[in-house]
């Protein structure tokens, strides 16, 4: 274990020593180990973020970096190794004495209460946060100052993603950190919030707050950071300045290999209609959820329709509405192949040709306490799995380690508990199951979010494939490269509505970004010059 | 040094089975400290208690009868309990399943001919199946908790019993005692050997579908999931409702029929009192046996035992009833403890070397 690194990075480490040699590094790791059941999560790893130095952690899922960061910010305590604060050797005992230190940490998913205000949320988590009045206007005076625009009176359950995470960015400033670790920061964002962020990093970088960012998009990385520390499999495999890599070489360095291109398939035209949504309206039984307005919305055979959205605006209901989970009143609201369906339940959807990847793998696409063959009978059961009503053993084992070798699913074997695979393996699974069913239409939730790279390729292809025999695919996804990068036609969900669909191709980035921000109407496209500075200008109050 | 519970990668099928085994060591431990400072020796409490009724072919009958209510009411339970559906009502469903099937006795008296038993056997059932109905439609309707209906309809079903018994039922030809007529010799199960009956043949059917159910069914499947993972089991549109109503009605039947085998055997009549708790003593017996047949076989048999051995320390060291209670409570207890080592295991920790050099704790931030 020991000797790993040393010999394959000595160059790489030794340039960015080079670099770092006009002081002490804020924050410096001395081969951290950190050892969990069965998997070495962190292998003697050493990185160094310089004082307002804007330090990337790039690695694909299972790579280490949450260990890592948890071991930072003082969750776990590592094996073995030492961890340098200004250059003096601190054993971070908890999170509380990680802040005390003045270690910052924006997580991916908050930490807030709907029913309580901004302001009372932070006062909440924060030690000798005063009283609220005074607190408020603190809040006021940070959100200001880094171009963070929050109300500290507004109650949480009003404020989008984008606002809740500014939240939680302010909550970390109000303790003057040294030092800010953000996980997926960008995951939840608009394009437009996401340079709104950047811009905000930066200003604090300049202070001579450091960052440690954590990503795996790539281009965001060269954007934003200095450094970066690419991890894989647990190990530093490179030390680099993003700016002076592509994004094609910091994604080989991630993966260790060679990314694979996938083409996108010619749209086979004219298709049938194999979904039909007409005036969907669903409302939200949850006090937070989102109301679903008249969503119209086809998908034609041999055709991939994406639709972008902010998390929150109402995908989650919408696949449960087209999954069956919720049905809706309106017989004649949903349609698979011509069929209304809108009051039936999922079996029955099913049985229409429906298949489904939901949005939650551990628990709702797969039964966490089974193994993987009954998991692929939890779906596959109408297909020749059953007989007499008795399930047929060999059967299920057959299809789960088709499944298994198609999608290269690592796990012991399919009696292996679904519990046990790491998170995108189980989407490989849950994906390759679905898709081994044959179906005429497939609904896709966030199919390649946490897998890595090579995984998400596989996946790709896959959808091509069925695709090009005549399946109908929705994907519903945050990330607006994979969506640009595999549909044919696009739409954006917000606040419970959907946009107009428009061919991919037609529409850029900037425009689906200001969609997402509940502004349909917003073009930039032919003569849309004018058009963009009203949307921003709407946007900004 | 310290102990510390550490999470499996994956569950230990090891424990899954030799947890039960290891609760049943603990009971014999703790059991033994009791007879101890109860002044009694603890081998020879232990053997009247565990050993001795079995060294008689009337205690070998008498464990096959007591057994066999046992493990049907708990193949019954544990459908539910798998679906996570919480019928706690068994008792009482045994209560109507018995004064149903009584009933179809009485209402042919003094008539035994070969096709009334098959009737009681089917009022019995649908006596409890219809019980068990009653919190399945409340739970379903109107999302009212199935632990709190089933249980307190136990109670109803006892003062049911009382009036059926003191009126319409009661021996028209006997003195007021509370209890009915016997029924002709006809309508009672045969004797296989001492208190053994035929009866003992339903519980083997019961045992085997039970099996195929739980192991091998599609239907056995989806209880599963629903029990498992409600969010999948929606997902895969494998509806809750209907696991509610299978797991009563099936529960109910099964615990009918239990309550039928009671009185058409050596009780042969209504009488005021005829259940030492079966229906509840089930639910010991359903996660004794880790939910699965066979395991709920053997715990069948160890609950009946722990009857037996209650009476045999009754008379041969004159303690109360009541121990057998005890040890029943102290066996489910083991057992639920142990669970916790299927998916956990115990690590020692000793003293971490410290790596980092000795900066004391929070001494660098203030």
């Amino acid at each position: 274990m020991a000797e790993a690194p040393d010999n394959t990075e000595t160059s790489a480490l030794g340039d960015i020593s080079h670099r770092r040699d006009h002081g002490t590094p804020q924050l410096e790791l001395r081969g951290i180990t950190k050892q969990y059941p069965g998997v070495l999560a962190n292998d003697n790893i050493s990185l160094a973020v310089a004082p307002g130095g804007v330090h990337a952690l790039l690695g694909e899922n299972g790579a280490g970096k949450s260990t890592l960061v948890k071991i930072i910010y003082g969750v776990v305590k590592p094996d073995a190794g030492e961890i340098l604060w200004n250059g003096e050797p601190t054993v971070i005992q908890n999170p509380a004495h990680a802040r005390r230190l003045g270690i910052g940490m924006v997580f991916q998913h908050f930490n807030l209460f709907d029913t309580l205000t901004v302001a009372e949320n932070i006062s909440l988590g924060m030690e000798g946060a005063g009283d609220l009045k005074s607190l408020a206007g603190r809040v006021s005076e940070i959100s200001e100052r880094y171009g963070l625009p929050i109300n500290p009176h507004q109650h949480v359950h009003a404020l989008s993603v984008g606002e809740r995470q500014r939240v939680e960015i302010v909550r970390c400033l109000l303790q003057n950190p040294k030092l800010l670790i953000m996980d997926e920061p960008t995951s939840v964002l608009t394009p437009q919030e996401v340079e709104k962020l950047f811009v905000t990093l930066k200003r604090l970088g300049s202070e001579g707050c450091s960052i440690l960012y954590i990503s795996h998009k790539l281009e965001e990385i060269r954007e934003l950071c200095d450094d970066a520390t690419v991890l894989r499999g647990g190990k530093v495999v490179a030390v680099c300045d993003p700016r002076n890599e592509t994004p094609k070489s910091l994604a080989e360095m991630m993966i260790g290999s060679e990314i694979p291109v996938i083409d996108r398939a010619a749209q086979a035209s004219g298709g049938r209609a194999r979904l039909e949504v007409t005036k969907l309206s669903l409302p939200s039984d949850d006090p937070f959820g989102t109301t679903l307005k008249e969503i119209d919305l086809t998908v034609r055979g041999g055709e991939v329709l994406g639709i972008a959205g902010v998390a929150g605006n109402g995908q989650k209901e919408f696949l449960m509405a087209l999954s069956g989970e919720k049905p809706v009143a309106d017989n004649d609201a949903v349609k698979i192949d011509g069929k209304s369906c809108g009051r039936i339940g999922p079996a029955a959807r099913r049985a229409l040709g429906l298949a489904f990847v939901p949005e939650e793998r551990l628990g709702r696409g797969a039964v966490p306490e089974m193994s993987l063959a009954k998991n692929a009978l939890l779906t596959g059961y109408r297909t020749g799995m059953v007989r007499n009503g008795l399930i047929q053993f060999g059967r299920i084992a057959d299809y789960a380690s088709n499944v298994r070798q198609a999608y290269d699913v690592k796990s012991a074997g399919v009696e292996a508990e679904a519990r046990s695979l790491s998170g995108g393996n189980l989407q490989k699974f849950i994906i390759g199951r679905e898709i081994g069913l044959d179906p005429g239409l497939l609904l896709l939730a966030y199919p390649t979010w946490g897998v890595d790279v090579g995984a998400a390729t596989t996946i790709h292809r896959a959808i091509m494939e069925l695709k090009k025999s005549g399946t109908a695919v929705l994907v519903v996804s945050e990330d607006l490269d994979e969506l640009f990068d595999i549909c044919d036609r696009l739409a954006v969900i917000a606040e419970g509505r959907l946009s107009s669909v428009v061919n991919n191709g037609e529409v850029t980035i900037e425009e689906i970004g200001l969609w997402m921000s509940g502004d349909f109407d917003a073009r930039t496209g032919s003569s849309g010059k004018d058009a963009a500075p009203h949307a921003e200008a709407a946007d900004a109050h | 040094m310290r102990i510390k519970l550490e999470p499996r990668v994956a569950s230990s099928q090891l424990m899954r089975y030799g947890g039960p085994v290891m609760a049943l060591a603990a009971t014999v431990i703790v059991g033994g400290i009791l007879f101890a400072a109860l002044g009694k020796n603890p081998v020879t409490g232990i053997y009247a208690f565990f050993i001795a009724p079995l060294t008689t072919l009337f205690g070998l009958g008498d464990l096959l009868a007591k057994a066999t209510p046992l493990v049907i009411c708990a193949i019954g339970l544990s459908i539910g309990f798998r679906g996570n559906v919480w019928n706690i009502g068994a008792e009482g469903q045994l209560i109507v399943g018995a004064v149903c099937g009584g009933s179809m006795a009485l209402a042919f008296y003094p008539d035994d001919s070969w096709y009334v038993l098959p009737l009681m056997v089917l009022a019995g059932m649908a006596g409890g199946m219809a019980w068990a109905s009653i919190p399945a439609f409340l739970r379903n309707r109107f999302n009212v908790n199935e632990i709190l209906t089933s249980l307190m309809l136990t109670y109803v079903a006892i003062e049911l019993w009382k009036y059926m018994i003191t009126g319409p039922l009661l021996d028209p030809g006997g003195s007021s005692f509370p209890q009915s007529r016997e029924f002709p010799p006809g309508l009672l199960f045969g004797s296989i050997f001492e208190s053994a009956r035929t009866s003992v043949l339903f519980a083997v059917v019961v045992i085997v579908i039970g099996w195929l159910f739980m192991t091998r069914a599609l239907q056995g499947f989806k209880v599963d999931v629903v029990g498992q993972a409600i969010q999948a089991a929606q997902y895969a549109g494998f509806s809750q409702r209907r696991v509610v109503w299978l797991s009563f009605l099936v529960a109910g039947g099964a615990a009918g029929l239990a309550g039928l085998i009671e009185i058409t055997g050596p009780i042969k009549q209504l009488p005021l009192k005829f259940t030492p708790g079966y229906g509840f003593v089930a639910i010991i017996v359903a996660f004794v046996g880790r939910l699965h047949p066979v395991g709920m076989t053997i715990a069948a048999l160890l609950m009946a035992l722990m009857f037996l051995g209650g009476d045999e320390l009754q008379f041969s060291l004159n303690l109360p009833p009541a121990i057998a209670g005890m040890f029943q409570g102290l066996l489910l207890f083991f057992v639920l403890a142990s669970e916790v080592l299927i998916r956990f295991r115990i690590k020692v920790i000793r003293p971490v070397r410290s790596t980092a050099g000795a900066v004391p704790e929070g001494g660098a931030g203030e």
